[in-house]
């Protein structure tokens, strides 16, 4: 209780910065808005510089270009079928867009701009509206099928329909919170960690052996929010690929 | 200061759904190490559907967290 006026203060590195002065105020072009275009350059420069050799040999560079798309590519041709490449460019933006951001927001005095519900909604609307438009110019009016099954008793279905149709309108909303609180709650646990390092250590004496504890701890929990953003990437992907299978060939 | 006590207390609530996805978690990662130990050659199928799995279930304990975060700080 001697560090009163120190308390914990994890949510102000979610706050938004207008950038390059009064040009980027009026705007508002944030600090967010700053990395993802810096996540959309680096993704293009490494698929540019790093396919530039096209060597059978892979070098560094190409080598991860090439696993990535060919990870993602599987994805898609694992959970949609074949002729689901048609949307493989789709699939593969998201995940780099996704992978990207959580990835930057690892490093250092980065902002994640995933953390923000904003940025996740839009993605999450925009599969939504994607699954949707590809589901009913395949199926036509047959997609509202999708939400009685074949063979179901017809009592059931002021049962089955109002869940079908709830169920698939939350999927923007709980494929949205997951990648936001996933990352927000990472960023929150290392802050919370690093204060109590600060907290700690400023005991003197008797603190700092202790402060070694929540630091060791804060080391792991980097690892394993790397593990984490990758995961997210993925399961986002992979989510989309369940979607776009659901749309083409309802269920 | 019951407000803030009451805040305290809807938080702590909130996270009982941590007992639940503790289950989960469990039940999935022992499915998962029991399949690979009774068919290793299924390590490569069966893998990425756990982790699919373990995610969708941590997904159920951030909901709650971030009720929790959401009575204690908006």
């Amino acid at each position: 209780m001697a560090v009163e006026e120190k308390t914990i203060d994890a949510l102000s590195q979610f706050e938004l910065v207008p950038l390059l002065g009064p040009i980027g105020g009026s705007v508002n072009f944030t600090q967010s808005n700053g990395f993802m275009l810096l996540a959309i350059g680096l993704i293009s420069a490494l698929f540019v510089i790093g396919m530039k050799p096209r060597a059978v040999v892979p070098g560094r560079l190409q080598a991860l270009a090439e696993t990535l798309y060919e990870f993602v590519l599987g994805l898609v041709t694992s959970q949609v079928g074949e002729e689901g490449r048609r949307y493989f460019p789709f699939v593969f933006t998201l995940f780099m867009f996704i992978l990207f951001g959580n990835m930057l927001g690892m490093l250092p005095y980065a902002f994640t701009y995933t953390s923000h519900i904003a940025t996740t909604l839009t993605l999450a609307i925009m599969v939504f509206l994607v699954t949707t438009i590809v589901a009913i110019s395949i199926h036509g009016r047959h997609f509202f099928g999708y939400f009685f099954p074949e063979g179901a008793p017809l009592w059931l279905a002021p049962i089955i329909i109002p869940v079908e149709v709830v169920s698939y309108l939350s999927r923007p909303i709980s494929l949205s919170i997951r990648l936001f609180a996933n990352m927000v709650a990472g960023h929150v646990m290392l802050k919370v960690f690093a204060t109590f390092v600060v907290l700690l250590g400023s005991l003197g004496v008797v603190g700092v052996p202790l402060a070694l504890l929540p630091l060791s701890i804060n080391v792991a929990l980097v690892g394993f929010e790397f593990l984490v953003a990758f995961l997210q990437a993925y399961v986002f992907a992979i989510l989309t690929c369940i979607y776009l299978h659901d749309a083409v060939h309802l269920h | 200061m019951e407000v803030a006590a009451a805040k305290a207390l809807g938080a702590g609530i909130a996270v009982i759904a941590l007992f639940g996805v503790g289950l989960g978690i469990g039940n999935i990662f022992s499915s998962l190490i029991t399949s690979v130990a009774r068919n290793p050659a299924a390590r490569d199928v069966v893998f990425p559907i756990g982790i699919l799995g373990f995610a969708l279930t941590e997904a159920v304990a951030l909901f709650a967290l971030l009720i929790a975060f959401l009575i204690l700080f908006a």
